[in-house]
């Protein structure tokens, strides 16, 4: 049986760019799905992650409709990790840093995420017994 | 908490932030009383190289005021207590000298890395 711990992620890259995200994603749910408190720290384009406006697509090359394609959007991955954490009853907590949100006008967010600053992470950090920062490369 | 900020990328964007955004982060949690230094390793050993300059970036009319002044930010960060190091290694493989290197700069070879680490309880790495 695995103590409860608390997790920090702090996430970099913006939408549909690097496998990261997708990494990411797997490494928070796993986290929640064994009873950890999860705090997540969305740098730069990791803000995106949590926009709103992102919108699924039909894709001719597959042949496929909108529906059938059921293209993922990280917005959608987000809320389904703040309900997961709820239906867990664990805590997550996921902070868009404010300066980065308003350089990309990426304020309209999935219900649940804050927005923070790099004292915020610092406290995360702090309170955390690790941090996996997933910077751009 | 002792953390050690280890920069490999450089140039991410520091011409739209005006600013290496992790140099910055680190400056921002050494406000919120992180005790965080930094090791540049890889590309961003360049930072360790006195006297860059990007004035004079214009894109049309657009003329960049307070451009990305990263030595003035690694001095500031060292003012502020900070430690910052840079790989001897990385420097070399790109033709950087001891002489070139900004004042207070530690350069470390890649045989110290293991103790520099001992030094610290988290390492992150960007």
């Amino acid at each position: 049986m695995t103590t409860p711990a608390t997790l920090s992620f702090l996430l970099m890259d913006a939408p549909y760019e690097q496998s990261r995200t997708a990494t990411a994603f797997r490494l928070i749910d796993a986290a929640l799905r064994r009873g950890h408190g999860v705090r997540v720290f969305a740098y730069e384009g990791a803000v995106s992650l949590a926009m709103t406006a992102q919108k699924p697509h039909a894709n001719a090359i597959h042949g496929r409709t909108v529906e059938e394609e059921a293209h993922p959007t990280p917005h959608l991955w987000v809320s389904a990790l703040l309900d997961l954490a709820k239906e867990q009853g664990v805590v997550i907590d996921w902070v868009n840093c404010g300066l980065c949100v308003d350089e990309r006008g990426a304020t309209d967010v999935v219900a649940g995420v804050r927005r923070g600053s790099p004292a915020d992470f610092w406290k995360m950090a702090s309170e955390s017994e690790n941090t996996l920062v997933i910077a751009t490369r | 908490m002792r953390v050690l900020q280890m920069i490999e990328s450089a140039y991410r964007a520091t011409l739209e932030e005006q600013d290496d955004t992790v140099l910055w982060f680190t400056r921002a949690i050494r406000g919120a009383g992180a005790a965080a230094d930094v090791l540049l390793c890889g590309t961003a050993v360049s930072y360790a190289l006195r006297g860059q300059s990007v004035e004079g970036f214009q894109v049309g009319a657009w003329s960049q005021r307070h451009p990305p002044a990263i030595e003035h930010e690694i001095r500031k960060l060292m003012e502020s207590g900070a430690r910052v190091v840079a790989l001897a290694e990385d420097l070399t493989e790109r033709g950087i000298t001891a002489s070139q290197v900004i004042a207070g700069i530690e350069m470390l070879s890649r045989k110290s890395l293991a103790g520099l680490f001992g030094q610290y309880d988290r390492i992150w790495k960007w």
